[in-house]
């Protein structure tokens, strides 16, 4: 019997094998060991029109298009960042050039903590390996509406940052309560930058979240919005933590629930995140998603101790989802100008300061930002970043479809950038990167 | 003496070695019905008067099994198997009468679900009604712990004629492949163990007592009584022998692309530093995956009698074959063609030939002789194409870690070795389109037969050991014994390296110059919490395929 992949779906496979944050962290060598294991024992590889692609290194100019190292690429990083982010580009540049119409990067290390500025790794993460794979996808294919939905356990709260003033790129975050977990973010009144508003969407889910209050949600809140804003490509932040098994979390998610949740959303491609129940989660979990990605029955792929009767959500967890649903509904169309003026008051110029920790490299930054309020265009912005490390920046931002007004704003504010260690440019306008000491 | 044999399609290729080179050969039609009077011709073709006591060693590649499964002559074979989660095992469904019962293993080998052992009776009940005498027994991660297989063996046991296991066949994960490959085995196993029985018996009758060995897809051999408890290993044992007699004139230390132009097709594989690159899992052969190590080779529709025509300004070249050349009484113009009237061809009729090439070049806005060098170019340049492409296809194989990534070892073609028909002729041809040193493989008709000739015994073996659950095992070898905690790479290394030279003498080698290798290694700490509960280590060694000796050839 011949089997056939529904759609053609490209697979990169990298588990560093050899890296790991350190020796008993859970992003460690053996995460993807029982992943490999189950994948290559079904032999997914060697269905028709499933096919495995090894990953591209990306360039600094590639992170440089979403990131403000501090001070460089190379001392913020390490060899495997390159490797996974380059992953995800492969996966985007294969389904460019029309080989694939799915992907599935499942790559470590994951990046969704790590925001614009990188002083060091936060939430296990260094580079931001979605936002990395949308910037090339935008530069080198010219893509103009984009939606990244974010289904790892944690907030995630490096894409959200990335992408806050940006209307044309849709974040959605769907995790358990930042109340409850890491990074303690992702409520529902982070919703997006003043030229953005509406555009990051927050759905906070209680802990004990199982498969019908997760797949309501992604039925009554993700497709409704998505809709909507129809994006030119869905990307999925492939998390694997929700499970019910994970040590970090406190979800009920199962293998089928992913497999369904990856039929449901039907992103055209999905990048791995955490995950951490590497035995009795993500070897199932992953063959669901592939199965799922290439349209084959995932029926039987079940955790060996699968019940989804012991772990259902009560009804007063099911009432609350419906609640969650509701408010989110109702905030997302009253996304734009409107809900700016009333969140963020009507002004030329908008300023904010904030401290962010970096827990995987204990690290503890400030940063003040300044953004051109702007209808025309995403905005300029410009950061002052100091960390405990000692370094002073100044990085400004001018968005892929700056309006000249930002345009020179931005390029204004760099020129007389001064008292900073280092300044950078990211003008993603002409796709152009530059610093001064 | 060695004899060497490559009983190919159509044809068979017989040498007699000597220690200074070939002292005969001959060239036989092969009897598919009848491979056994084949193999005797050929050995009668080359012993002649010479004392058959001599012979020190007889290896034969054989089309039996390719056959077999190509022409689904195979005998029927039923299928018990059992998986657990992930794919429906019945997707994987193979042969007349396939069952699948309950019990499942995970990834570590720990049982999930314990093995229904009243389903597995009854499965064996139903496959004995409808009279099948050869059973196929494979459970998910049965490599990692062979306990479900082996009590469904212990089971059949006098029920059947046949019995093969999936565990014992490869250590390589590969669920359907295990299936498929196991059915193959047991499939072809009573044809196989018939040709066995009468090539024994017809070499007792004329004397010859030397060991016999069959070769294999991955270029490599085994004794006729090994061959039987995996006859599926002969499978594409052809393409492998014409590999194998290309290393004796390969350069050492390089890269070599091997290029074998027949009429119909061009098979291409890769030597490195004379030891050919595999396939990452196993031969396919009819639409049919296995885990049955094999060269990595790629044929594609090109050759002497591929058929050539002008379609809008622009010469497409096969991928058909419409019979021999105009100049050999063919109905259309081929290369053969290109090459008479260039007067690299001769005993055709150049005349049929010319006709043939004017009017194509009539099409392509050329004299005939520019258009037969154009179309000689144009097939150089074709086979170039598809022999860079299957090397980036090398070189794009997934690695999973970042040693391999960043230092992984790139296959950069240094040099072509050219065999089959056309050799000599476009040799030069496809040095210059490549920018590589080119050269025919002096007497190429007869390399395939001196491949398998001296053709080495290979073998692999896969030691997984896991200290948490305290245990080490290879069930290929079926070896299994308990990990103490301190277990390590180095113990395993040894373990591995011991099963596997216990393996090859097994197979036929010679303890002689036998040497192993360590393939992968690898070792996990296993991390529960924040402790370590043991290691997870896993190491994959053997013998490679390369020749016993290069003496007297190159």
């Amino acid at each position: 019997m011949m089997l056939k992949a529904k759609s053609k779906t490209g697979l990169v496979f990298f588990p560093a094998f050899d890296w790991a944050i350190d020796p008993s962290h859970p992003e460690r060598e053996e995460r993807l060991l029982y992943t490999q294991d189950q994948i290559f024992e079904e032999g997914l590889m060697d269905i028709e029109g499933i096919q495995e692609f090894k990953p591209d290194l990306v360039t600094d100019q590639d992170i440089q298009r979403v990131h403000f190292c501090v001070p460089d690429e190379p001392t913020v990083t390490t060899s495997s960042h390159y490797v996974s982010a380059g992953g995800a580009k492969t996966m985007a540049r294969e389904l460019m050039e029309g080989r694939i119409e799915k992907g599935f990067a499942l790559v470590r290390p994951p990046g969704h903590h790590a925001m614009r500025v990188v002083h060091g790794g936060r939430g296990f993460c260094n580079i931001n390996i979605e936002a990395i794979m949308v910037e090339y996808l935008r530069t080198h294919w010219g893509v103009k509406r984009i939606a990244i939905v974010d289904t790892d356990c944690h907030h995630g709260d490096g894409t959200q940052d990335i992408y806050w003033h940006d209307p044309d790129v849709l974040f959605i975050s769907l995790h358990q309560d930042g109340r409850t977990l890491y990074p303690g973010s992702g409520f529902m009144e982070e919703l997006g930058g003043p030229n953005a508003a509406g555009y990051t969407v927050n759905i906070p889910l209680p802990p004990h979240t199982s498969e019908e209050g997760y797949l309501y949600t992604v039925e009554n809140a993700v497709l409704p919005i998505l809709d909507d804003f129809k994006p030119d490509l869905i990307i999925n932040s492939a998390g694997q933590d929700n499970h019910y098994t994970d040590p970090i979390t406190n979800m009920n998610f199962t293998a089928q629930g992913y497999a369904r949740l990856t039929e449901l959303l039907n992103p055209h491609i999905a990048v791995l995140e955490g995950g951490y129940s590497i035995e009795a989660a993500l070897p199932y979990v992953n063959a669901g998603i592939i199965l799922a990605m290439a349209g084959l029955d995932y029926s039987h792929v079940l955790e060996p101790d699968y019940n989804p009767a012991v772990l259902k959500e009560s009804k007063d967890t099911l009432q609350y989802i419906h609640k969650v649903c509701d408010r989110v509904m109702d905030q997302w169309n009253r996304r734009g100008p409107e809900l700016s003026q009333k969140v963020f008051g009507k002004k030329e110029f908008h300023e904010r300061s904030r401290s962010i920790m970096y827990d995987t490299d204990g690290i503890y930054e400030g940063q003040k930002e300044i953004l051109r309020s702007c209808t025309d265009c995403a905005g300029s912005f410009r950061i002052e970043s100091k960390s405990d490390r000692g370094w002073r920046i100044i990085g400004v931002h001018i968005p892929v479809n700056a309006c000249p007004a930002c345009k020179a704003q931005g390029e204004d504010w760099y020129e007389k950038a001064s008292g900073a260690d280092k300044a950078y440019l990211q003008d993603r306008s002409r796709d152009l990167y530059l610093k001064k000491s | 003496m060695i004899i060497g044999l490559d009983v190919g399609g159509t044809h068979t290729d017989v040498v007699l070695l000597g220690p200074e080179g070939v002292l005969a050969r001959t060239k036989e039609v092969t009897d598919q019905e009848n491979l056994v009077d084949t193999v005797l011709r050929g050995v009668d073709g080359v012993l002649g008067d010479i004392d058959p006591g001599k012979v020190s060693r007889v290896v034969l590649s054989t089309t039996l099994t390719t056959n077999s499964v190509i022409r689904n002559t195979l005998t029927p074979v039923g299928m018990v198997v059992a998986a657990g989660p992930g794919m429906d095992p019945k997707l994987h469904t193979i042969g007349p009468s396939f069952h699948v019962v309950k019990g499942a293993l995970d990834h570590r080998g720990a049982e999930i679900a314990a093995l229904d052992k009243e389903a597995v009776k009854k499965a064996f009940a139903l496959i004995r009604e409808k009279g099948i005498r050869a059973v196929g027994l494979v459970t998910k991660f049965s490599v990692r712990n062979p306990s479900h297989e082996e009590a469904m063996e212990k089971a059949a046991r006098g029920l059947f004629d046949s019995v093969f296991c999936g565990h014992r066949l490869s250590g390589v994960l590969n669920f359907p492949r295990r299936v498929a490959s196991c059915w193959l085995n047991a499939g072809v196993h009573d044809a196989f163990s018939s040709f066995s029985q009468a090539v024994k018996e017809a070499f007792q009758a004329r004397g010859i007592i030397a060991p016999v060995h069959i070769l294999k897809a991955d270029g490599g051999t085994f004794s006729l009584d090994a061959a039987l408890e995996c006859p599926g290993e002969t499978v594409l044992s052809g393409p492998s022998a014409s590999v194998m007699g290309a290393i004796p004139h390969a350069p050492s230390a390089k890269d070599v692309l091997v290029l074998d132009i027949g009429g119909t097709t061009t098979d291409m594989a890769v030597l490195i530093d004379k030891v050919p690159v595999l396939e990452p899992l196993g031969a396919e052969v009819g639409g049919v995956k296995t885990l049955f190590r094999a060269l990595k080779s790629v044929s594609i529709g090109l050759g002497g009698d591929s058929v050539l025509h002008v379609a809008g300004k622009e010469l497409h070249i096969g991928p058909d074959r419409k019979g021999p050349a105009l100049c050999l009484g063919g109905p259309l113009p081929t290369p053969t063609d290109a090459m008479a009237v260039l007067g690299l061809f001769e005993g055709g009729d150049r005349a049929a030939a010319l006709k043939g090439m004017e009017v194509l070049g009539r099409d392509l806005g050329m004299e005939a002789e520019a258009a037969s060098c154009f179309v000689l170019k144009s097939l150089c340049e074709k086979i170039r194409d598809a022999a860079f492409a299957m090397v980036a296809g090398i070189n794009g194989r997934p690695v999973y870690t970042l040693h391999e990534m960043l230092e992984g070892y790139v296959v950069k073609p240094e040099a072509l070795l050219v065999m089959g028909g056309p050799a000599a002729v476009l040799a030069p041809g496809l040095g210059e389109v490549c920018g590589l040193e080119s050269r025919a493989v002096p007497d190429w008709g007869v390399a395939n037969a001196i491949g398998a000739a001296l053709a080495r015994t290979t073998c692999a073996v896969t030691v997984l050991a896991d200290t948490q659950r305290g245990f080490v095992r290879a069930p290929e070898e079926a070896y299994s014994a308990e990990a103490p905690v301190a277990f390590n790479m180095a113990d395993a290394i040894a373990l591995a390296e011991k099963l596997v030279r216990e393996k090859a003498l097994r197979l036929g080698a010679d303890a002689k110059g036998l040497e192993v290798e360590v393939l992968e290694s690898q070792e996990f700490s296993m991390m529960r919490g924040y402790r370590r509960a043991g290691r997870n280590i896993r190491v994959r060694a053997q013998v490679k395929p390369g020749l016993i000796r290069n003496g007297g050839i190159a």
